[in-house]
């Protein structure tokens, strides 16, 4: 089995308070997700990343259509339990999802009520928080540490669950650079190292680029899908639906513009001099 | 002349006199003037809260004062609470802090507690709902029935309501995508021209308040590390990296391509950027 999730035909609107109408967000998207793969899924607000993530671990039911976890239906109340253990979630604040008051006893709620034996659920907190670099900190407590360790500590309680897929809801928008940077990492070395299935919501298109695949979101509509290099290369397309490309294809983009004939798929700063330096030179 | 707000020697102790006592501020001195825009960047913990909070009164000094026109805001309780009106805080995720039935009351909160004049209220509630781009019928539905953006606009034309002096505002545009990004800047931006008002902005993006801000606060371990025009402190990349902070995008492409011999002075706009390349690029041509 090499998809992770597969999204067929997905319906989805929330009720209408009153007289309002539905809100509908889906009425037939289609997205299927490789075991092991890193997808980053950008749109605005609103354009349904939030509540396509709630259906990868069924926080909600499609209206139509079929969402499968693991070849799992996500409306069979029966696979509920053994979806949720494949697919973890991390959300954007990391103080609304830390439960106790000293570090490891936060990463060992998820496998406690898993129903694990308590020498395996030690085993598996200290990996866990090895694997987020926040071993050090294990007995120390949540409210103190910064908010780049917290949400360590968040991916730390989800992946002792061991799922086979993380999906994580602008994980750093509440983050400094510095925070930002050491969530990246952790994301990165857990899909590179554990092969595990990560989802990336984000609204910064520098993370985006640091995935395989790029996705982005717009109406309950897939506007596009590729590498990052073939997403952020569609500047025109980003900037109708209300995104930007990466502030170096930007560039690009603009100075072609002014008579230039760069190409647009270069995110890296160094890369992107180095074309500019390859265009300018006498 | 004496400056708009002067801070001079603030220091700041949280738990004072417990093994964990904590300098959030450590001597810090600084001066703004009316109608600038400060853009003050710093990671977690290097005390820009504390700052910010000291700036309208809601932590007192352990040392050190803050003059708004040349009055100290503790001199008497008039004073103080006088400062809380003409200092503008809008907090991080501000929407989180609306309470009322109505878009109107919520903004109207504000100056409602200054004792304004019910006419008064109402001409500062239209105005400052429209300067965030809020239509009048929204100003009559639930803000808890809003987009988590527009929220965002009800939050901070609340704080404008009150037509503060200074504007502070603690990552105004996190969360939001970079349409939502760009609108709330402008908004800001808008208000500050209007009202001649002191904008301070607190962002991790590095990219807006450089191409936003006139001068920069940096602040790092609980003192200002620098403070400058943009140019002037995006020189400093090497020291910024090692305080945990980035430094634009752009001005790295530009310092890899000054690096690579290209004659060019390191920027931190695209405009600057664009300039600066289509003139290299004209100057080629012509050789």
């Amino acid at each position: 089995m090499d998809k992770a999730i597969s999204v067929e035909h997905l319906k989805f609107a929330y009720p209408g308070v009153d007289d309002t109408p539905d809100i509908v967000v889906f009425e037939d998207l289609n997205l299927q997700i490789k075991q092991g793969s890193f997808v980053a899924v950008l749109g605005g607000n609103g354009c349904g990343k939030s509540t396509l993530a709630k259906h990868f671990n069924s926080i909600l039911l499609p209206g139509g259509g079929k969402v499968y976890v693991y070849g799992m239906d996500t409306s069979d109340p029966e696979k509920l339990i053994a979806i949720r253990r494949c697919t973890g979630m991390v959300f954007q604040n990391p103080d609304n999802q830390i439960v106790a008051n000293v570090v490891e006893e936060d990463v060992a709620f998820g496998p406690e009520n898993l129903g694990i034996a308590s020498p395996e659920i030690r085993n598996r907190v200290d990996r866990a928080l090895k694997q987020v670099g926040m071993y050090s900190y294990r007995e120390h407590a949540p409210h103190l540490l910064s908010g780049g360790q917290k949400q360590r500590v968040a991916i730390a309680g989800v992946i002792a669950m061991e799922p086979k897929c993380i999906v994580l809801d602008e994980p750093t928008a509440m983050l400094d650079p510095r925070g930002r940077r050491e969530v990246m990492d952790t994301i990165l070395k857990l899909n590179a190292e554990k092969g595990i299935t990560v989802v990336l919501i984000t609204h910064h298109m520098d993370e985006a680029a640091q995935a395989q695949r790029v996705v982005v979101l717009h109406q309950g509509k897939v506007a596009a899908d590729g590498t990052p290099r073939e997403v952020f290369s569609q500047v025109e397309l980003l900037h109708s639906i209300g995104l930007a490309a990466p502030d170096t294809a930007e560039l690009c983009w603009e100075l072609n513009k002014h008579g230039f004939d760069l190409p647009l798929g270069s995110l890296e700063p160094d890369e992107c001099a180095q074309i500019l330096y390859e265009a300018l030179k006498v | 002349m004496t400056p708009f707000i002067e801070v001079k020697n603030l220091t700041h102790k949280y738990s004072a006199g417990t093994p964990f006592e904590h300098t959030a501020l450590d001597d810090v001195s600084f001066s703004l003037e009316r109608g600038e825009f400060i853009g003050v960047i710093g990671h977690t913990g290097s005390g820009k809260s504390t700052l910010m909070q000291h700036l309208n009164g809601l932590l007192k000094p352990d040392s050190g004062e803050i003059l708004l026109d040349g009055v100290d805001i503790w001199q008497d309780k008039k004073t103080t609470r006088q400062t809380r009106f003409r200092v503008g805080l809008v907090f991080q995720y501000p929407e989180y802090q609306l309470f009322e039935e109505t878009v109107y009351k919520d903004i109207a909160f504000g100056p409602k507690n200054m004792g304004l004049k019910a006419d008064e209220i109402d001409r500062r509630v239209k105005e400052s709902a429209a300067a965030v781009g809020l239509s009048d019928e929204q100003l009559t539905v639930s803000p808890f029935d809003l987009s988590g953006g527009q929220k965002r606009r009800v939050a901070i034309a609340g704080v404008l309501a009150m037509e503060p002096e200074l504007l502070i505002l603690d990552e105004p545009t996190a969360g939001l995508d970079p349409a939502g990004r760009e609108e709330i800047l402008n908004y800001i931006d808008s208000y500050r021209k209007a009202k001649h008002a002191t904008i301070m902005m607190v962002s991790h993006s590095m990219g807006d308040v450089a191409r936003m801000a006139d001068r920069l606060i940096v602040m790092n371990k609980s003192k200002i590390a620098l403070m400058d025009t943009p140019a002037e402190v995006f020189r400093h990349a090497d020291e910024l990296v090692q305080m945990g902070l980035n430094i634009p995008v752009l001005t790295q492409v530009f310092m890899k391509l000054k690096q690579l011999g290209l004659p060019v002075e390191p920027v931190y706009t695209q405009a600057q950027a664009v300039k600066a390349l289509t003139a290299l690029k004209g100057g080629n041509a012509d050789a």
